[in-house]
């Protein structure tokens, strides 16, 4: 990566690392409670402590509440010389607290009707009459927890008011978005607020908007004419900071007896929290197949639980979850094997729209070598650990889209600089965009240089979220690289009295067709002196009338412990149609880092709360239990690697979601190949795996003596 | 004390952490704060030679002791084989757990110049890192293995 030896070295400059001189460091007070009321409060004894500068409360910004719906919500906050005396102060806040009834169920918000909006209906066809004529019918219900980004830099802001320019240095996934939402929310123009995010510790969803810690800084700034730092601790990161919500999916297949998919159906509960909005769970079952019968509803419970916010994938991973379980449940119960029931279904032209691309024929196939190894894994068990393969199909988003706009500079040196206002979440964008450059323009790539990060000092650029990055940002900077070269070229044709259309740039040099001329770029340019050439490009739309979207099919192999309940991973194939890939090494990457990220998903992230309270029980890393490197299997990555001939100049999807959607529903299914046991809820811990090969056992007794 | 070679001084408070004065009183920013509760190994240095947590001492306890951060790493500006491989491996994305692991790293192989995949793990359990999926640091500890 470009940027890979500054960070290596403790060189990138992150938010956290900002200090600017005369900061000062804020802390908030939040809530004990999971619903209450504030009848009173009074920050003037934490005034008077050491340090102090000024205290904020839910009637100075509006990001604080004086009704927090949620155990953690924001109420108020402080700024003080250091933290740890913002901190103490916190402690001298007087708070009257009048707590209130919390509503934790879900299923019971949706009976309420304690709804965040209006349910979202889908239908296609006749489900009722599908169903009835379905030879099979496969129902389940299929749950999932909440999981928390937690990105290794906490989300963080430092704001400076210049004047009426207001600063914002912060950990983001959009520089643009912060900068407008801002604007707007404290009536300023929106060109008086300059955001810069340099380097970022990771978002993936968590970061898309300003949140409190921004405004709390924001105000406290005003107030003291000091620069103010607001940094959540990993504490509140674990309490406040955005999740994937919980589901619960009541899903029903029906289908010939030949494995023909005629009817899908599904009641799918999210579990918004106290804010947020519904992610497409059903999205899979709307998508992934063919089916003429489609019938949906989804529910956006409104419970006393911290707000969702955008989560790698958000929906699709969950929905993915039930949906390729039910399906292995159907070949199970139809005796076809899972991979070819994928393959009758297969839905070639989406329902309304053609494909841009589509090669999930192609990841099938290649999927293949991955899928016989089961038979020679099941021999491997014994009565202790039963070994299993499963696989699950993937479906998303990530072709990106307008606008976004790149500008490049090519000097009398010919070196060359990428500029654009957008901001590196840590996925090796500035290696990516410099790649690109490098290769439309003709040079090495240490030539070119990327600047990024500054709403001040780049054209817009769009959000790094939805695997947009590269789709979005790519064509842009692609067309700012060909822009400079057409001006270099027309200057080398004046130059040396040849046709434009004959000449070309070459590792660095303007060549010609018949190989007489070859001149090295910093000649040519330097004829300029201190002139420079200056390439403008931005993003075009995307194909009319189609639909670009990105697929994969993940094979894993897992081991079960049947006596402790104890589930390994040992092994996952992930096959991805992604369009062309722009740096294989940093795909590959992030595909390891979105199965890890899924493996915690099934296996051992959770965020638990006490059911009769609201109170978050898992408030650090350990309660947490994200993956360590002690959990990664072998994972074998590949990239189908086949431009999206109708998508953009450069025919690339985004990567950075896909490798995550199908990773549980695949391991939930070679635990069924490898014990008969059905997994309907995630995580699988122990005690889960337990209760499904118990529920498993009766469900054989259970049955017709069948031998 | 003495940091990356370095004789250093700091007025420090009692029960200040030692992170907090090597980020915020000895311009010494490298060492990561992501949990400062001894659960991330994002702000693991050397303290005489021993892997610790620099969240989890207190900065007065480094008093007379010598401090190794990645900043101290490589020599004369250029990057230590481990960062070298971590570089070369795509071991990077965020890059924010990346100094703590090259400080483990380097001292994982110090120990044990070849250490097997159960002792790689054993070593590194403690650092998190939220985006690679670890799988390019194996590669990259073994990538500096056969370096060192
Ligand atoms: S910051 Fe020290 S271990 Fe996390
Ligand atoms: S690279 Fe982001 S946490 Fe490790």
């Amino acid at each position: 990566m470009a940027d890979a030896p500054q960070r290596a070295r403790g060189e990138a400059q992150y938010t956290a690392d900002v200090l600017l001189p005369g900061m000062l460091h804020a802390a908030l007070l939040r809530s004990p409670h999971a619903y209450a009321r504030v009848k009173k409060i009074d920050v003037r004894r934490a005034l008077e402590a050491p340090g102090v500068h000024a205290a904020v409360g839910p009637e100075d910004v509006e990001a604080l509440t004086d009704e927090p719906g949620f155990f953690g919500a924001p109420v108020a906050a402080i700024a003080a010389n250091t933290v740890e005396q913002a901190r103490a102060a916190l402690e001298l806040i007087d708070v009257e607290w009048e707590p209130l009834e919390p509503l934790l169920d879900p299923d019971e918000a949706v009976r309420r009707g304690q709804l965040t909006d209006e349910p979202r209906r889908n239908e296609r066809g006749d489900f009722e009459r599908a169903l009835a004529d379905a030879d099979v019918v496969v129902e389940g219900e299929y749950r999932t927890q909440v999981v928390l980004h937690n990105p290794l830099e906490t989300h963080q802001s430092v704001c400076r008011w210049e004047g009426d320019t207001l600063e914002i240095y912060t950990s983001t996934q959009y520089i643009w978005g912060i900068r407008s939402r801002v604007a707007k929310q404290l009536g300023v123009e929106p060109d008086n607020v300059r955001v810069v995010c340099n380097y970022m510790g990771g978002g993936f969803g968590a970061k898309n908007d300003p949140g409190e810690y921004t405004y709390v800084a924001a105000e406290l700034a005003r107030r003291t004419g000091r620069p103010v730092k607001c940094a959540l601790t990993r504490r509140e990161e674990n309490l406040a900071a955005g999740n994937r919500n919980a589901t619960i999916q009541r899903l029903t297949v029906g289908a010939r007896s030949d494995g023909t998919i005629t009817a899908l159906g599904g009641e799918f509960v999210n579990a918004v929290g106290w804010d947020g909005w519904i992610a497409p769970t059903d999205g899979p079952m709307q998508t992934l197949y063919h089916c003429e019968n489609v019938r949906t509803v989804t529910y956006g419970a409104k419970i006393n639980t911290a707000p969702m916010k955008a989560f790698r994938a958000p929906g699709y991973v969950e929905g993915t979850f039930g949906l390729e379980c039910l399906l292995d449940e159907l070949a199970a119960r139809l005796d076809v094997d899972p991979l070819e029931l994928r393959r009758k279904n297969y839905a070639h032209s989406s329902n309304e729209r053609p494909y841009s691309s589509k090669n999930l024929m192609e990841c099938y196939r290649r999927a293949e070598p991955h899928w016989e190894r089961r038979h020679e894994l099941r021999t491997r068990s014994d009565s202790t650990w039963k070994y299993g393969a499963g696989l699950a199909s993937q479906i998303w988003y990530g072709g990106g889209g307008p606008p976004s706009y790149a500008w490049t500079r090519v000097g009398s040196d010919g070196r060359i600089t990428v500029i654009t206002a957008m901001q590196d979440i840590g996925t090796g964008t500035r290696t990516a965009m410099a790649q690109i450059a490098a290769e439309e323009l003709g040079v090495p790539l240490d030539r070119v240089r990327v600047e990024l990060g500054d709403s001040a000092r780049g054209p817009f650029a769009s959000i790094s979220a939805g695997s947009s990055t590269t789709p979005s940002m790519g064509p842009a900077v692609r067309a700012a690289a060909a822009d400079a070269k057409r001006q270099i070229i027309e200057i080398a044709a004046q130059r040396h009295h040849l046709e434009e259309r004959v000449l070309d740039i070459s590792d660095g040099n303007v060549v010609s067709a018949d190989g007489n001329l070859s001149s090295p770029l910093e000649e040519i340019v330097g004829l300029l002196e201190n002139a420079q050439i200056l390439g403008k490009g931005a993003r075009g739309p995307n194909p009319t009338g189609m639909q670009v979207l990105t697929f994969g099919v993940q094979v894993a192999e897992v081991a079960v412990d049947v006596e402790t309940g104890e589930v390994r991973v040992l092994r996952v194939a992930a096959i991805h149609d992604v369009g062309r890939v722009i740096n294989p090494l940093g795909a590959s990457s992030q595909v390891e880092g979105g199965i890890i990220q899924g493996i915690g998903h099934t296996l051992s992230e959770q965020r638990l709360l006490d059911p009769a309270t609201g109170t978050v029980l898992t408030q650090s890393l350990d309660a947490y239990r994200l993956p360590t490197i002690a959990d990664v299997p072998e994972i074998v990555c590949e990239l189908i690697d086949k431009p999206d001939e109708h998508l953009t100049n450069l025919g690339s999807k985004g990567l950075g979601e896909p490798p995550i959607v199908p990773i549980a529903a695949a391991i939930a299914n070679a635990i069924r190949d490898a014990t008969g046991a059905d997994i309907h809820s995630l995580p699988i811990t122990r005690e889960e795996m337990l209760r499904a090969l118990e529920a498993a056992k009766q469900k054989q007794r259970g049955a017709p003596a069948a031998v | 004390m003495t940091i990356n070679g370095v004789p250093r001084e700091a007025d420090v408070w009692p029960g200040e952490s030692l992170l907090f004065a090597l980020r915020e009183r000895l311009g010494l920013p490298g060492s990561k704060n992501a949990c400062e509760q001894g659960e991330c190994g994002s702000c693991s240095i050397l303290m005489d030679g021993t892997l610790v947590c620099a969240c989890l001492v207190l900065a007065a306890q480094a008093d007379g002791h010598d401090l190794v951060t990645v900043e101290g790493l490589g020599e004369n500006g250029s990057l230590h084989p481990v960062q070298e491989a971590f570089v070369e491996a795509g071991a990077v994305q965020c890059g924010f757990c990346t100094p703590g692991l090259v400080v483990a790293v380097a001292d994982l192989l110090r120990r044990d110049p070849t250490p097997s995949d159960d002792a790689i793990r054993e070593a590194l359990s403690g650092n998190l890192c939220r985006c690679t999926g670890y799988a390019k640091i194996f590669d990259a500890v073994r990538i500096a293995a056969t370096r060192a």
